[in-house]
């Protein structure tokens, strides 16, 4: 079976590009760790690649905001990255890379070029980690949720995952589009507030998709939790889950086969 | 050429050149200063500044530990003993006795060096921050951070830094007393320096996983910011050499005013006249570019050499690369970040991000591509000679013209004088007694042993995905954890090898004012017995020394001080665990409000790294069930001397814990032994709070309860007292979780001599969360809820920094 070439994209702040790049190679992807310079300067092609991963990092050092100055390039760097989506190949940005996403105007709509989205400090005032309980939109046509159960658990690990929308109304569209991919819940699938919600994100949004479904963001790691030794209760007996994360890369290299 | 501004040594007595040194902030002795004189008068002519400069940074206290490698006269009692160089009569000797073949590099390099695996090695380091963090608290535990990745970066030929690690001390955030002017309020402090590890270590993409904290209100003016840091390299990449010829090439960061006179200022009393250009600015992303360039350059062995620019900047990295050749150095070529910096300046600035490397010509073309696609600068600043000396010029300027030898092996050595005095061994007087059920819950909300949570929330943990044991534990992710074990198996590139690797540490002052020697002692033994909790092996631990100590002027402090090294000696020994690197941290006093010198406790701090043969087998410390037997493995002594529950009583006086390496070795060896067959279902170490703390957060983590019955503890005879069982904090004491068909072949891994440790069933686990615990007259000594105990544990840190 051929190995689906993954872009991973770089850039300087970038931290999570090892374990994203293992995560794709345990499902039979081939991925390659591709520096934003290398785009920019045409010696590498977006077009060439089968998915795209964006994976998390303080890019830039997330001045100015996070992932602002990233989007900002990924808008001048990857120009045919519209095309890219409306061909239906996977588009996956993890934490800082779903941050550079929004902020690029790829998500929640990626045919719409302005930003509607954005990010800010999490209402605790704190960089946080810790693992969450995520409830998926069954309804969503993401590609990457594909055979996952409804409720999961992954971890967070950020200090601007606090994703505000421009009106209320924007989010009654969100909805109707099936575009909230994942939200932060409690044990038993309710909307509470922080801790459950880590970061007081508006209708507890962890992750949104794009209607056609092939573009991901997300504020939980699911590449860090490709192996069931990651969880935080592996070694409690009761404990035997799936590792959830590396379903997810499943579907996406399965998807561009 | 001309030569630089010159500072004149040649008709000075050695008073005047010591006073003239000290209002640069240059902290030489007149003995040094002497020395000095002495070879520039047969050179006949003056020093340049920078000369001197690069003389007092080489031989700082900082750079050259000369406290540990001068000859030091102890007295004790009536007794008076040479020792000629504490650190080779301790540390050294401890680990050359050991002879462990899979130390790959020790004390030579910017960290030690141990094997992992067939192909790969974890290099291993944790420096201080102390004197930087005081001043300005978020910038210098960032620096400290970043220092100590460049140090792991800048170990043979660069390491991947996998595991960040801090340990702090603290006077209390609840602090009330007086503070002097200009001192920050401990709450300050700490805020400041988690901040600044968080900011650095999270950009920085290493998760920060492993540490502590201690509170003492004696560390309000000195805070001790510990940082360290485990890198992963290829076996091919531990040695490095420097040839004649080679560039010195610097990359990374620019060169700025910042961070002038940062190891001679250490390397003195903190004063109110500190100089804040001492501490320097950090830009983590900078840094996380010349970590993704070095390494790439690594890998297409495009350098033979590389150091970082630490303390002394310029003048350190070069000198050290090229101390065995010559260097010639021409300082026009460092880009800078504002013009106009003197020659000394650019030479001696210790501005964060950079490294130099030493780089054959062949290969310079393809390394300035690789480090200009990271976006990160390089400049070549001259080349490795085999002259012998190291020769600086800044345009037509000569500002350095030294000989390597004089530089390096001209410091002289100094005899100081120390003393020792053991302390009387009173019985325990002072403070009411409380009943059993209040010493435990005041000591779970103890500063030093309630949860950590809010800190450890700010550090992403889990970054590279390979945190399988994490620093909070248990049902709720809250527990108290021995300690983080990592799987790099991002780095290493193959997720079908679960080896991975788990770091601990030891650290308790309170032992250290009764007896630093026993101090030394429980600090291994407690960094040794975290990591067989996680299923490290024992066995195979390395070790970090990092003494903090206040003035070794003081005779007192001195002896001390080397009671303490005498302790690791002994332990390391004791353990078969040899130490690998460490690093010291001296004159920590300043002056309280009153005017009166406070010196810290002496500390010392032990790290300690060891592989974990399969991430499969580890194990947390939460209860796993109800039903469960409830093993002690260790012998109980009254040993509640510098313990929490005297402090809680405040209470003073009885026997410091006192450490049995080889009775405690076979104990964890056992235990080890038993969770490779997977019959240890959870284990958690004995430390501050005894038997009753350990208990309580394995059930409050698990959420089951549990009933101990104190007459089944192995113990000393003359103890009579239940207090004494419940929180005594004898070193070497595990207490760990088996289930009932599981008990056989668990106890089948335990010795039986006389020598063997000693495991006993003491309880087993309950359904109902409530420990419960039975006296030796078969009474119930304390019947308390979990829940209730775990709240109080969770409330004192976040309450203290409201």
């Amino acid at each position: 079976m051929k190995s689906p070439k993954v872009l991973i994209l770089r850039a300087p702040g970038t931290n999570c590009e090892l374990e994203t790049a293992a995560a794709f190679r345990a499902v039979g992807g081939a991925p390659e760790l591709v520096h934003i310079a290398e785009l920019r300067a045409g010696k590498k092609r977006l077009m060439d690649y089968a998915i795209l991963a964006v994976p998390g990092g303080f890019s830039y050092g997330d001045d100015v905001g996070a992932g602002r100055v990233l989007a900002n390039q990924i808008r001048h760097a990857l120009t045919d990255l519209r095309q890219f989506v409306r061909l239906g190949r996977p588009v996956i940005g993890i934490c800082n890379g779903f941050q550079a996403l929004v902020k690029a105007g790829i998500l929640p709509h990626s045919n719409a070029c302005d930003q509607s989205a954005s990010f800010t400090f999490n209402d605790s005032g704190r960089f946080e980690a810790r693992w969450v309980h995520l409830r998926l939109n069954t309804q969503s046509s993401c590609l990457f949720f594909k055979g996952l159960p409804e409720m999961i658990e992954l971890p967070v690990a950020h200090g601007e995952g606090k994703l505000v929308l421009r009106s209320p109304r924007q989010l009654e569209d969100l909805k109707k589009n099936k575009s909230i991919a994942l939200q932060y819940v409690t044990e038993d699938g309710k909307l509470m507030g922080y801790p459950h919600n880590p970061n007081g994100s508006i209708f507890n949004i962890a992750g949104l998709t794009n209607p056609e479904g092939n573009v991901l963001g997300l504020m939980p790691h699911p590449e860090r939790f490709v192996e069931i030794h990651q969880h935080p209760n592996w070694t409690r007996q009761t404990y035997r889950k799936q590792a959830v994360g590396l379903e997810m890369f499943k579907n996406a290299v399965a998807a561009a086969r | 050429m001309t030569v630089a501004a010159e500072f004149g040594v040649l008709d000075r007595t050695p008073k005047e050149l010591r006073a003239q040194g000290d209002a640069r902030h240059l902290s030489l002795n007149e003995a040094e200063w002497t020395a000095i004189q002495t070879h520039f008068r047969a050179l006949k002519r003056e020093p340049t500044l920078a000369e001197v400069e690069t003389l007092a940074q080489t031989w700082s206290e900082h750079c050259k530990h000369k406290t540990f490698t001068s000859p030091i006269r102890l007295t004790e009692g009536k007794k008076t003993r040479l020792i000629k160089n504490l650190f080779q009569e301790t540390i050294v000797a401890a680990t050359e006795a050991a002879r462990k073949p899979w130390c790959l590099s020790v004390f030579e390099d910017n960290a030690g060096v141990v094997a992992f695996g067939k192909d790969w090695a974890l290099a291993f380091k944790a420096e201080t921050h102390n004197h930087p963090s005081a001043l300005e608290p978020y910038g210098g535990a960032e620096t400290g951070v970043g220092g100590v990745i460049r140090d792991v970066l800048g170990c043979g030929l660069g390491a991947k830094p996998v595991l960040g690690t801090d340990a702090f001390c603290f006077g209390r955030p609840d602090y009330a007393g007086a503070l002097p002017e200009g001192a920050h309020h401990p709450r300050r402090t700490l805020r400041g320096v988690v901040s600044g590890v968080r900011d650095y270590g999270n950009r920085m993409g290493i998760p920060t996983a492993g540490g502590g904290i201690w509170f003492d209100d004696d560390y309000r003016l000195n805070p001790l910011v510990f940082v360290g840091t485990v890198g992963l390299l290829p076996r091919w990449a531990v040695k490095k050499e420097v040839k004649p010829g080679d560039l010195i090439v610097a990359a990374g960061g620019r060169t700025g005013r910042d961070g002038l006179h940062g190891a001679t200022f250490s390397s003195a009393n903190l004063a109110e006249n500190a100089p804040t250009s001492a501490v320097q600015i950090g830009h983590a992303i900078a840094e996380k570019r010349l970590l993704d360039a070095l390494l790439r350059a690594r890998d297409r062995r495009l350098y033979r050499s590389v150091t970082d620019c630490g303390a002394g900047g310029f003048s350190s990295a070069i000198g050290e690369l090229g101390a065995k050749c010559g260097a010639r150095v021409r300082l026009e070529a460092a880009p800078l970040k504002v013009a106009g910096l003197a020659g000394w300046e650019i030479w001696l600035s210790e501005s964060q991000e950079r490294m130099v490397l030493a780089v054959p010509p062949k290969n310079l073309k393809a390394l300035e591509a690789v480090f200009a696609a990271e976006g990160c600068e390089t400049a070549v600043l001259g080349e490795f000679t085999s002259t012998g000396r190291l020769v600086v010029a800044h345009g037509a300027e000569s500002v350095v013209d030294l000989d390597m030898k004089f530089l390096h092996k001209g410091l002289p050595k100094v005899e100081r004088a120390a003393s020792w005095t053991p302390p009387p061994t009173a019985k325990p007087a002072g403070g009411a007694a409380k009943p059993p059920a209040q010493i435990l819950r005041e000591m779970l909300a103890h500063p030093n042993v309630c949860s950590r949570e809010w800190v450890i929330r700010q550090y992403d943990h889990e970054v590279q995905g390979g945190t399988v044991i994490k620093p909070l534990q248990g049902v709720r992710h809250d527990g108290p954890g021995d300690a983080c074990v990592i799987w790099p198996h991002a780095a290493v590139g193959d997720d079908s090898d679960f080896s991975a690797f788990a770091v601990a540490h030891g650290l308790n002052p309170d032992y250290g004012r009764l007896d630093p020697y026993w101090m030394a002692m429980a600090c291994v033994d407690e960094a040794l017995r975290n990591l067989t909790c996680v299923g490290a092996d024992p066995a195979r631990a390395a070790l970090l020394d990092n003494f903090c100590w206040a003035s070794p002027d003081d005779p007192k402090q001195l002896g001390a001080l080397v009671r303490a090294a005498e302790g690791c000696r002994d332990a390391a020994k004791g353990f078969g665990a040899p130490f690998i690197s460490g690093k010291d941290s001296l004159y920590n006093q300043s002056k309280d409000e009153k005017g009166r010198e406070l010196p810290i406790p002496g500390t010392v701090l032990i790290s300690a790294l060891a592989p974990v043969p399969d991430a499969r087998r580890a194990v947390t410390m939460d209860f796993k069930g109800p039903g469960n037997a409830l093993y002690l493995v260790g012998r109980t002594n009254d040993e509640l001397g510098g313990s929490l529950c005297h402090r809680v009583l405040g209470r003073c006086g009885g026997e410091v814990p006192k450490a049995s390496p080889a009775c405690a070795l076979d104990g964890f060896k056992a235990v080890h032994a038993a969770m490779l067959k997977g019959l240890v279902l959870s284990a958690h170490d004995l430390s501050e709070g005894g038997l009753a703390v350990a208990a309580a957060e394995m059930g409050f983590s698990g959420e089951f309860g549990a009933r101990l019955d104190l007459d089944e503890v192995a113990r000393d005879p003359r103890i009579y007292s239940d207090e004494t069982l419940l929180f005594s904090e004898t070193p070497g004491r595990l207490l760990v979780e088996v289930k009932p068909e599981s008990e056989g072949a668990f106890l089948r891994h335990f010795g039986r001599g006389a020598k063997a440790a000693p495991v006993r069933r003491v309880g087993q686990t309950t359904a109902n969360p409530i420990l419960k615990v039975v006296g030796l007259a078969g009474n119930t000594v304390l019947e308390e809820s979990l829940r209730a105990l775990k709240d109080a544990w969770q409330a004192t840190l976040p309450g203290m920094l409201k």
